[in-house]
């Protein structure tokens, strides 16, 4: 099976639809596919990756943990944009501190967000084959 | 050349479904191959059997179904998304243990992989809605 550039784009606050969810449902199983997978975050998706969240009060399932398990799936390349933080007055403090451990450097604990500009980020989703936009 | 297509909305509430239609329509006349059509989020609605529009609008579940039928489409109902807005095929209501089924047919329930497939084996992957 050929490898294909997939990139996810996410650009829904996570809890007022379901897209989000259903977004990181496709990530997790297309893991398997050993593809080249990046996500990005834009606009309201910034909100999936803050930290702290607590979903008690509106009765939904909190998935903002499964995140942290992106690098286990070899989902490592985690684009941010940072407009939309800046915009929506955030920082990169406020999110999670996603890591990924690599195992061609003694499984060395590195950082799998890169906080990018627009522009950068339309180059790189310029590169991608298959972009899926939640 | 080979598409695959997604569609994430809803019938009748949302125009993705109906776009997709005549898109899946004209690239069959034009020659094109449509090797997988699938359906996400609320787009699983349009495989149900229970839709009954009004007579002198469109069906579009069994527009669906008859393009399937005639040129042997191959139509995917993710099964997380069918499961959490109460879309059964026969073998799954039996499974979960329910008392009634509504995927029209020509749908078929099965995973995200097919979604994830259908990116890697089409040239094009095009996604109507959301």
């Amino acid at each position: 099976m050929s490898v294909k550039k997939f990139m996810y784009v996410n650009r829904k606050a996570p809890y007022g639809s379901v897209y989000a969810l259903e977004s990181l449902e496709v990530v997790l199983i297309g893991a398997a596919f050993d593809q080249d997978v990046s996500l990005a975050f834009i606009g309201d998706g910034v909100y999936e990756l803050t930290k702290g969240q607590n979903t008690k009060a509106i009765g939904q399932k909190n998935f903002s943990p499964t995140y942290a398990a992106l690098g286990d799936y070899e989902v490592n390349k985690i684009y941010v944009e940072k407009e939309s933080l800046e915009e929506r007055g955030l920082t990169l403090d406020d999110l999670q501190h996603l890591v990924w451990e690599d195992e061609d450097e003694d499984y060395a604990e590195k950082d799998s967000i890169r906080l990018v500009s627009r522009a950068e980020l339309a180059d790189v989703m310029a590169e991608q084959e298959i972009i899926l936009s939640f | 050349m080979k598409f695959s297509i997604q569609i994430n909305e809803g019938p009748y509430q949302h125009q993705a479904s109906d776009t997709a239609y005549q898109f899946a329509k004209a690239a069959i006349a034009a020659g094109h191959e449509i090797f997988r059509i699938f359906f996400y989020h609320d787009g699983v609605n349009n495989a149900t059997r229970l839709a009954v529009p009004p007579q002198d609008d469109r069906n579009i579940s069994a527009q669906w179904t008859a393009l399937a039928k005639e040129n042997n489409l191959d139509m995917v109902v993710c099964i997380a998304a069918a499961q959490r807005r109460g879309l059964m095929d026969a073998d799954e209501a039996k499974r979960q243990g329910l008392d009634a089924n509504n995927i029209a047919e020509g749908f078929r329930i099965s995973g995200l992989g097919q979604l994830i497939e259908a990116g890697i084996e089409s040239d094009r992957l095009i996604v109507f809605g959301a």
